[in-house]
């Protein structure tokens, strides 16, 4: 079994990143998104220390799917919750785990539904390199190569840690 | 032979594939839609009041009896998961013209429709079109007859859930014509299910069903006796137009004896809520400083049925997805 990150290390790693990603792009007033579930963990760790005084919503990409002819309705929708104005912001997009692109795509629908940011960064705290769309995060934790049939999650929120789960499909 | 509806509306992994009635379904089904509902309320809040998820699929509204509230809600809810939206009003359509339904419906189907919202005078109508017309459609009861009004009842349910904690503590009287309401009995079946500890029903002798206590309802003759204390009222409509001479002396007298007014609000609790399905009749079930007043929560009722309605149009178009590949697997 490949030895998983830890997440606090990564975490500290990535905000430090953040921090100087928005002091170059002079991105002074930005929100805070998270992906539930694990994106909204990583999210308002990010938000304490990097903006504490930023706004910070979740997204619940579930209604923006692109398998629901194959899979349906997932069982359990959240509802999203973008506390401020999508119109003109600088949004801070984050989710846990990278892997097909597939969910920030939707991510970022859904979000245009909500008015035109000025600029979305991606921020993951994994990147599992099996990409099927033009999709790469601004600001990354780790990058892993998994074996096939293998996924890795996020658990939490306290503590949070990666596990490596087998597949259903 | 004909199946249970609680049979024909699941599939085989226990999802909702058809929406017929309240009846036969779990706690946790009604839970998990008013669940998926809460998360469509926020939909209808943003900018873009749409999302793709029912894209490229096409919903009938079949109307064999008028309607408004019901059908509007039902076809925006359609137009905001993003599906084309077919209304017909048959009862000016095609059935003057000797169709049968059947016929109807098979046109519709061949027209590749992937859901029926079907609304008919006749009892047990949308139960004989899932069962024997169409059951690779998604099929949902709009109200049939004097039978069910399950997508009603939902939101009145949702209505609750919003303002109350939960079911478990509440006193909800319903109040009106029992006999000829779907949505009453839509309702009992509902709150029983989601655990409603005190469910009253509060009409004259005429104008209640035989056999009501099945439901585990209290009956209430007097309405001054019944809404002492509720935490809810639900009123119905009068129905006028089903309305056997005979039922009631006179509408003057209907109001006067159950009418819903500040003076009888005073004997629930002092923040109860006041629900009606619509569309109200002032003056005679409902005075109009009441439907209007602070503790109505009649107009939301409005906002909340278009969200229960995308929930069960979902979660309809979710089950007979997953039938179908659980057919092709089985082939």
């Amino acid at each position: 079994m490949s030895a998983l990150p830890e997440v606090g290390p990564l975490l500290q790693q990535m905000a430090n990143q953040l921090s100087r990603y928005l002091k170059e792009r002079q991105i002074e007033d930005p929100a805070f998104v998270g992906i539930h579930t694990g994106g909204v963990w990583v999210a308002e760790a990010l938000h304490q220390q990097v903006a504490p005084e930023a706004p910070m919503g979740t997204l619940d990409i579930a209604f923006y799917r692109d398998d629901f002819e194959q899979n349906g309705l997932p069982p359990s929708v959240r509802t999203s919750d973008l506390p401020f104005t999508v119109e003109g912001r600088h949004l801070i997009l984050v989710d846990d785990v990278l892997m097909t692109g597939r969910t920030i795509r939707a991510a970022l629908n859904e979000l245009f539904d909500y008015g035109r940011p000025a600029s979305v960064t991606l921020v993951t705290l994994l990147d599992i390199e099996a990409r099927q769309l033009p999709v790469r995060a601004d600001i990354l934790g780790a990058s892993l190569a998994l074996p096939a049939g293998q996924r890795v999650k996020l658990t939490g929120p306290s503590p949070l840690k990666l596990t490596l789960n087998t597949a259903t499909h | 032979m004909s199946q249970t509806p609680q049979h024909l509306q699941l599939n085989h992994q226990g999802q909702l594939r058809h929406f017929l009635t309240i009846e036969g379904l779990s706690r946790e089904l009604l839970t998990e839609l008013l669940d998926t509902a809460d998360s469509f309320l926020e939909v209808g809040e943003r900018a873009v009041k749409k999302v793709p998820l029912l894209r490229g699929k096409t919903v009938c509204n079949v109307f064999f009896e008028n309607s408004t509230r019901t059908l509007t809600t039902f076809e925006l809810a359609a137009k905001r998961l993003s599906a084309d939206v077919l209304n017909l009003n048959i009862s000016t359509s095609s059935t003057s013209k000797g169709e049968t339904l059947y016929d109807t419906l098979q046109n519709l189907e061949a027209m590749a429709a992937d859901m029926f919202v079907v609304r008919h005078s006749d009892s047990g109508a949308a139960h004989f079109i899932a069962e024997h017309v169409c059951p690779q459609v998604a099929v949902i009861n709009a109200g049939d007859g004097n039978h069910a009004h399950p997508t009603q009842a939902m939101l009145d349910m949702l209505t609750i859930r919003r303002h109350r904690d939960d079911f478990e503590n509440l006193s909800v009287a319903i109040v009106g014509d029992i006999l000829h309401s779907r949505v009453a009995r839509s309702n009992m079946q509902a709150l029983k299910t989601l655990g409603c500890p005190d469910i009253r029903v509060i009409a004259p002798r005429t104008l209640l069903p035989e056999g009501i206590e099945q439901y585990g309802v209290r009956v209430f003759n007097d309405l001054r006796v019944g809404l002492r204390g509720v935490d809810v009222v639900i009123m119905l409509r009068l129905q006028r137009e089903r309305m056997q001479s005979g039922l009631l002396p006179s509408e003057g007298e209907f109001y006067r004896l159950y009418g819903l007014t500040r003076e009888t609000l005073a004997l629930a609790k002092p923040d109860a809520l006041v629900m009606h399905p619509g569309p109200i009749n002032r003056g005679v079930e409902i005075e109009s400083e009441v439907a209007d007043g602070p503790q109505s929560v009649i107009l939301k009722q409005v906002t909340y049925g278009i969200a229960v309605r995308m929930a069960v149009m979902s979660m309809a178009m979710t089950g007979q997805t997953t039938q179908r590949q659980l057919n092709q697997e089985a082939n």
